[in-house]
């Protein structure tokens, strides 16, 4: 497996005002079929008032490396790299350092809100318990800042509604919550992993609304993990792709919309139906599925999905590299060939119905007759 | 759907042999992805759900060891008297004695074999047990099948009714109506029933929770909208997926039923004499237990071996088939 | 919350109405109270029979006798039994002995459960995880009759011993004759109390335990659980003030539904150790075949099942705001 190593910055964009830089982090995991290589190496680093998306599919790794960053994993995870925090190495710090942090300078919101808050105590409790966590004032003192937060996220009635209990607010209003919590004692980082995804789409845009205000208040280096393009592209200013565990392709949100340079960007880009397509464009989904994280053969991971794939991608796995300036890397081979306008319907196959299955199917009318077809 | 154009034996291993090669418009070179992606891994291989649970329960070795050993103790119970030298009613001239060649587990005052006795108490206890189970599953199974699919009347009838069978306890009840049945030698099998008439109330509320969940999906409406009958949707589409909580329930169902068959002879309701049951042998032997102590043991011992084999045998089933977390090596 | 209460009460009346014709079918068409006038020789003169007969009211027909059982129970009236000994104070003699047993026992079960469960599931996979699940399992698996006669037969003598003096007894639930002040006849009850308090405790441990370290894993597994370590709280903050106040809750719901298992529990240890209590008293109504003795027990314990899922019920929406207007 190739290692990944970020090339060398110039001098003026040196990590030195980054507030979280993360180095080589990789995460395994021991079960019973086998080892998981769930990270396999992440680097990236986030400013302050900056909005990094990490977009990749399920299982690509991505909310692992959040919970690597928070030191939430279970203790059976084998961690390695660098997760530096204003200089320190979160990483090597013992458990009471990290829930100082946590909750303070760190905060995490999760994806879904229905599990997200204790069923049992009420929401102004569970922020009021956030507030007297890490500062020191008295109890009215804290609600009525919990107060003041709820109404900040846009949660009519504040007062009355922070006796209520979780499961007395909707969904958008409950993940409202959650990010009111995650801003009460004014973070550096904010980690959102998958915050909108359990949530209708008008609801999507109420939450994210929030969380732009929530930056603009405070100057917070924002994580917004994803699946969905979309949202991405409202918010990030650069973006991560991930896939199997590795980042595949990292640049600004211009770049990586309008230049992708790997081919599983350009066929995330083409499977997603835009409202701005010219005409009608068929959609490319990616054929195939992820690949397994215990038994990863060499190469590229995205090579038997690849219409690109050439015999050396199955035994070189690419390693990151720049290529278009300094900050557009992408891991593949033959990532010219995707230089200039590339639509992905043009490297990839466009979905269609299997006509003749459907034409089968009409004939073959109800099930009995089916059956009885069968039986003749 | 397999896509028929891509040629016939391009088994990937070597890209781009075999596979059309073109250029697009813009000088990209691509070729076709097939539809499944071959199997580039030694990853596990697809399996059916019964080789999925099988696999899952043999590597509970706990669970597997203790279906070894509780199928030796049913075989033997249940025809091990019959090859065995002395007969559970034999007299024999040594009485009192403790363990030997001779009377592997002892004799009583009055001279009889232990080892006969306990296996004959162990074969109708194991007897009962089975019935039991078999009977009280069967039965529940259905009426919590009714119960969660017709929902409504039948529904709450069938509830209130298994609702006022647990009300009461079941050492009472099966006081109750075990004092009915007649001191017969075969006696055994209306104590079973009598157990089963109780037990079937555990195994009708699962499955019914089970089918309650389980005909909101919408296969149940698909199968609906095909024209299938209400037993067909019954018996083909939800029992299907209620098979484990119901093989789950049906092993914790002979361990509860030993328990309570036992705890009844214990205080005489149960099985009598002439015939022996293992709670019948630890009562009889309590009077005599600092003295001689093979008479309250061995019987004892039998029942938690017997027991606990099955609870770990349940409990092996229960992991096996819902695997919620995968056992992570410390 | 009132009318939930109220709705529940509501909803529980025509269950022990249901359960008091049930338990009456049941006991009228088990076993004849005169079996033995029967069946003795020389043989009784009919007219004696049919006498004892109108005596008992066994002469009526089976709906009559039950409205008459019936009205008169619910206004206190328990009858006599064959001979003629007034029912009501008896059980609630008998009913105050064994509850001794039953409410102690549920209690050292309850926290047994609770702290073998929690930290079970917290040492997940650990030496005293397996050794508690194995515990468990054995206590499962071990009929009760047997553990309490083990404690009577082996224990005592042993305990006893340690002390030099007898500490702990055997029979009985208290000394006959007991006399002296309140301190000394608390330490008589108590020395009979631990030895069948600690046989019922283990057996009902067993369960709850595996149950509690069961919920404590969903629980620890739980989203909001690691949004409050996210939020900085301290891993013993999060244990007891999330963790464990959510898995506490349906421990509740199954003890309540086990009561009728720890009475049962209960009437078997009794007899073991030879207490005068409810056990006793249903073996005797069984074997004299007493219609009055068992409606009684039956639905005086049928009432107290009934009671303790109420007062659950109650408890559980308490503690989960979830359930409280559903």
């Amino acid at each position: 497996m190739a290692t990944n190593t970020l090339p060398e910055q110039p001098a003026a964009e040196t990590g030195s005002h980054a507030v979280l830089d993360v180095k080589d982090l990789t995460v395994e995991f021991p079960t019973d079929d086998g080892v998981v290589h769930a990270v396999r190496g992440v680097s990236f680093s986030l400013e302050p008032g900056q909005v990094l998306g990490i977009v990749g599919e399920s299982g690509s790794g991505k909310s692992v490396t959040s919970l690597a960053i928070m030191g939430l994993l279970p203790p059976s995870a084998r961690i390695h790299g660098e997760v530096n925090f204003r200089g320190r190495n979160l990483l090597k710090l013992p458990d009471k350092e990290q829930t100082k942090i946590r909750g303070k300078q760190i905060a995490m919101i999760f994806q879904d809100p229905m599990t997200s808050l204790n069923p049992v105590y009420s929401v102004g409790w569970q922020l009021q318990e956030a507030i007297l966590a890490h500062q020191d004032i008295d109890k009215g003192k804290a609600w009525a800042r919990a107060v003041e937060l709820l109404d900040l996220v846009g949660i009519p009635n504040a007062a009355d509604r922070a006796k209520n209990y979780p499961h007395e607010f909707s969904g958008g209003m409950r993940q409202r919550a959650v990010i009111a919590m995650a801003m009460t004692n004014d973070p550096d980082v904010i980690i959102a992993d998958e915050p909108t995804t359990a949530l209708d789409v008008t609801v999507q845009a109420q939450v994210l609304d929030t969380l732009e205000r929530v930056q603009e208040n405070t100057s917070a280096g924002i994580v917004l993990i994803t699946h969905d393009l979309g949202v991405v592209a409202g918010m990030a200013d650069r973006v991560l792709v991930m896939y199997a565990g590795k980042p595949v392709e990292i640049g600004d949100t211009d770049s990586i919309y309008y230049d992708p340079r790997m081919p599983y960007t350009l066929g995330l880009l083409g499977s997603l139906p835009r409202l701005d397509a010219k005409g009608a464009e068929a959609l490319t989904p990616i054929r195939g599925a992820p690949p397994s994280l215990i038994n990863l053969p060499p190469g590229c991971p995205f090579s038997p999905r690849c219409p690109m794939s050439r015999p050396n991608c199955d035994s070189d796995e690419p390693a990151l590299r720049p290529v278009a300036g300094v900050d557009h890397v992408a891991a593949c081979h033959y990532a010219e060939e995707l230089a200039g306008d590339i639509a992905a319907a043009e490297v990839f196959e466009t979905a269609e119905a299997d006509v003749q299955a459907l034409e089968e199917l009409d004939q073959l009318g109800t099930l009995d007759k089916a059956e009885a077809e069968e039986r003749a | 759907m397999a896509d028929t154009r891509v040629p016939p034996g391009s088994d990937s291993d070597e890209a781009g042999e075999g596979q059309e090669l073109r250029r697009t418009e813009h000088g990209v070179q691509v070729h076709e992805v097939a539809a499944t992606t071959p199997e580039r891994e030694f990853t596990i291989a697809a399996r059916t759900q019964t080789q999925m649970v099988l696999r899952r329960f043999l590597a509970h070795k706990l669970a597997v060891g203790s279906l070894v050993v509780f199928l030796i103790v049913v075989v033997v119970s249940l025809i091990g008297g019959r090859f065995w030298r002395y007969g559970y009613a034999d007299i024999t001239p040594e009485f009192s004695s403790p363990p030997s060649l001779k009377h592997p587990m002892g004799t009583d005052s009055i001279g009889h074999d232990s080892m006969a006795q306990i296996l004959r108490g162990a074969q109708k206890s194991v007897q009962v047990a089975l019935m039991v189970a078999f009977l009280a599953t069967t039965f529940g199974a259905l009426i919590g099948a009714l119960a969660g699919y017709y929902r409504s009347w039948t529904d709450s009838a069938l509830m209130r009714f298994t609702d006022l069978v647990l009300t009461i306890p079941a050492i009472a009840l099966l006081a109750v109506l075990a004092a009915n049945v007649s001191e017969t030698a075969g006696n055994w099998f209306f104590i079973g029933l009598v157990l089963a008439l109780l037990q079937w109330t555990y195994i009708a509320r699962v499955v019914r929770g089970q089918f309650l969940s389980l005909r909101e999906k919408e296969f149940v409406e698909a199968a609906r909208a095909l024209g299938a009958s209400d037993a067909r949707i019954m018996f083909r589409h939800l029992l299907p997926n209620a098979t484990g909580s119901i093989i789950v329930n049906a092993t914790i169902t002979v361990a509860v039923a030993i328990l309570l068959e036992t705890a009844l002879s214990y205080i005489g309701l149960g099985i009598r004499p002439p015939d022996t049951s293992l709670g019948l042998l630890v009562s009889e032997g309590q009077q005599a237990a600092t003295t001689r102590p093979w008479l309250f043991w061995f019987p004892g011992i039998f029942i938690v071996i017997i027991a606990l084999t099955v609870n770990f045998i349940g409990d092996g089933l229960r992991d096996a088939f819902d695997p919620t977390q995968t056992r992570v090596r410390a | 919350m009132i009318s939930f209460i109220i709705r529940r009460m509501v909803i529980t009346i025509p269950l022990v109405l249901l359960a008091s014709v049930l338990v009456f079918i049941l006991v009228a068409n088990s076993g004849d109270p005169l079996a033995d006038l029967r069946g003795r020789q020389p043989p009784v003169p009919p007219e004696v029979i049919q006498a004892r007969e109108k005596m008992l009211g066994l002469d009526k027909p089976l709906p009559q006798r039950y409205w008459h059982w019936i009205t008169n129970f619910v206004q206190g009236d328990m009858g006599k039994t064959i001979r003629g000994v007034e029912v009501r104070p008896l059980l609630w003699q008998r009913m105050q002995i064994t509850l001794r047993m039953v409410v102690l026992a549920s209690i050292v079960a309850i926290v047994l459960a609770i702290g073998a469960g929690v930290l079970s599931a917290v040492k997940q996979y650990t030496v005293t995880d397996y050794t508690f699940t194995f515990a468990g399992f054995l206590f499962l698996s071990m009929p009760v009759f047997w553990l309490a006669a083990l404690m009577k037969e082996y224990g005592a003598i042993r305990l006893n011993k340690l002390f030099g003096k007898q500490v702990v007894f055997t029979v009985g639930p208290e000394s006959p004759n007991l006399a002296g002040s309140f301190g000394h006849r608390l330490a008589d009850y108590a020395g009979h109390l631990v030895l069948p308090t600690i046989a019922l405790a283990l057996i009902s441990f067993a369960a709850w335990s595996r149950y509690q370290r069961a919920t404590m894993l969903d629980v620890l597994g739980a989203d909001y659980i690691r949004l409050a370590r996210a939020k900085g709280l301290s891993r013993s903050r999060v244990m007891v003030r999330h963790a464990l106040r959510n898995a506490l809750i349906p421990l509740v719901t199954v003890v309540a539904i086990d009561t009728g298992a720890v009475f049962g529990g209960a009437v078997i240890t009794e007899r073991v150790f030879a207490w005068q209590g409810m056990g006793a008293l249903l073996v005797q109504g069984v074997e004299t075949s007493d219609p009055n003795i068992l409606l009684a027990w039956l639905m005086v314990t049928s009432v107290l099942v009934v009671l303790f899922n109420l007062i659950a019920d109650v408890l559980y929406a308490v503690l989960d705001p979830r359930i409280r207007y559903g």
